[in-house]
């Protein structure tokens, strides 16, 4: 597997790895067969994204995503956070081999999981 | 740059430089074609029998019993491929296991579209096949039987006596894949029965692309690539004579049995300090079942790839079962073979040593693992669940 320099030196040192105790929202994806597994913690203050982090059962290309995603959606209000796509966490990595794609998919899922879990909350 | 730790001669080998050497003059100036009559020919057909009789020397076979060829990979596809369709007026049965290199395995897929039937035979959970599983297998039509003899990912050795008899007593072919086992531990045509050995040289310190199949005398076998008749009209193409004589040095290098006794030391080593580390289990098994060179380790929680990538960024060349390092997304099928779950099998390392590993590499890989695995346990949503 041959993976970028952005990829690499993200999976080196993730900004945003760990857990966020008393989060607002936290989401959940994936499933042990494949390896991957996502857990995203959320802090949530007038709609917008305070600080965020994440938690992977997963491979480098897992870790290197999540890590871009929690940049990509920290500080943005959830309606935009929703709009991140895998294309641009995969634009943040360089490129990721084609088999790995589904790594930065898994990311915007947690992150959308994690969202509507929120939503659910503030409404009942 | 710090020096490479390299852990992962089970994948392929450092060349010997002594081996290199003895290759050098093959190249530009002893270069003749063995066929041919003339002095540089005569010198290279010397030089290609000289080679033939080390390694039929090295596990007590006669000098034409050997056949060479372009890998490990080849000779098993000739053995299987070979004995099959020389034999299928007697029957086409063959028997094999779920734990086999992909050479084995794609091969008798392959024989399945031609007609032939195949057994994959179970393993227990340390990777031994149970000689009565074999005996059940076989049936009147059985023609083969092909059995790895070390494993390439958890280090089983078989007992190619015990599963030879049972082929023997059938009048049945036993082929074994001996790839990672060769000059680790005994391998004797006198005493294991075995009609054909998959032998090669990249993972002894020897060149890539260059193996040999042994062949029983008296073994019924069709050649399968045609041409000039080489290697006594089994397998044509005029020969690798660098390739031959450092295949044959390297058998010559390896043969010395105080390697094997440094890297069952130094392979103890490894295991006794991983398994420190809590929530974690050896897969395959111990003491003088499992090949001198060969560690493989499931951590609870993470991820193989992680663990190797992380080594690696500390200069540490491994290895994984997990799903995420493979094309397929699916884990290690041996893994797999010997009862581990998706997250043991995820979860796995292979560390495999070879004679120029020392004492202080492994001092190394032990101070710095334990903590990338604590590493990613925190950042792992399973790693709480960890006692």
């Amino acid at each position: 597997m041959i993976y970028s320099k952005k990829t690499i030196n993200r999976f080196k040192n993730p900004k945003f790895a760990g857990e966020i105790k008393n989060a607002d929202a936290t989401g959940e994806v994936g499933n042990i067969r494949c390896g991957d597994i996502m857990k995203i913690f959320l802090k949530i203050d007038k709609d917008t994204i305070k600080d965020i982090k994440f938690q992977t059962y997963g491979c480098i290309a897992a870790i290197a995503a999540a890590d871009a995603m929690c940049e990509l959606a920290k500080g943005k209000k959830i309606k935009d956070a929703l709009k991140i796509k895998s294309e641009d966490i995969t634009k943040k990595l360089g490129v990721l081999p084609a088999i790995k794609i589904h790594c930065s998919v898994l990311g915007t899922e947690a992150l959308e999981n994690a969202i509507e879990n929120y939503k659910r909350k503030k409404n009942s | 740059m710090r020096k490479k730790i390299y852990l992962d001669n089970g994948a392929t080998t450092m060349m010997d430089p002594k081996v290199v050497e003895a290759m050098q003059p093959y190249f530009s100036q002893k270069y003749g074609n063995a066929s041919s009559n003339h002095s540089l020919g005569q010198e290279a057909k010397i030089a290609l029998e000289n080679s033939r009789k080390i390694i039929a020397k090295s596990i007590n076979a006669k000098p034409q019993e050997i056949i060479f060829t372009s890998g490990g990979t080849e000779s098993s596809n000739f053995a299987l491929k070979g004995i099959a369709f020389a034999n299928k007026d007697k029957g086409n049965y063959i028997i094999t296991t779920k734990v086999e290199h992909k050479c084995v395995l794609e091969s008798c897929e392959w024989l399945e579209t031609q007609g032939f039937k195949v057994t994959y035979l179970d393993v227990d959970k340390e990777g031994f096949v149970n000689p009565k599983d074999l005996e059940k297998a076989i049936t009147d039509k059985t023609i083969l039987v092909s059995i790895i003899h070390g494993n390439n990912e958890i280090g089983t050795i078989q007992d190619l006596k015990q599963l030879g008899n049972i082929c023997s007593k059938h009048n049945i072919y036993f082929h074994t894949d001996a790839c990672q086992s060769y000059t680790k531990t005994e391998l004797n045509v006198k005493k294991h029965p075995v009609d054909l050995i998959t032998l090669n040289a990249h993972k002894i310190h020897g060149p890539k692309g260059v193996g040999a199949l042994y062949i029983r005398e008296r073994t019924k076998i069709m050649a399968w690539q045609h041409g000039g008749g080489h290697e006594y009209n089994l397998r044509s193409g005029t020969e690798n004579i660098p390739g031959i004589v450092g295949f044959a040095e390297s058998v010559k290098l390896a043969l010395d049995k105080k390697h094997v006794t440094h890297m069952t030391k130094l392979r103890d080593k490894l295991i006794k300090g991983i398994l420190e580390i809590r929530a974690t289990r050896l897969n395959g098994p111990i003491r003088d079942k499992r090949l001198c060179n060969n560690v493989n380790i499931s951590f609870n929680g993470v991820e193989g790839e992680a663990v190797g990538g992380y080594l690696d960024q500390k200069g540490i060349c491994s290895s994984t079962g997990s799903a995420c390092s493979e094309l397929t997304l699916e884990p290690s099928y041996v893994l797999m073979a010997i009862g581990l779950s998706h997250q043991e099998a995820n979860g796995s390392l292979r560390l495999t040593l070879s004679r120029f590993n020392t004492g202080e590499e492994i001092d190394y890989v032990l101070k710095i693992l334990p903590g990338i695995i604590k590493k990613l346990r925190v950042m792992s949503p399973l790693g709480k669940l960890i006692k």
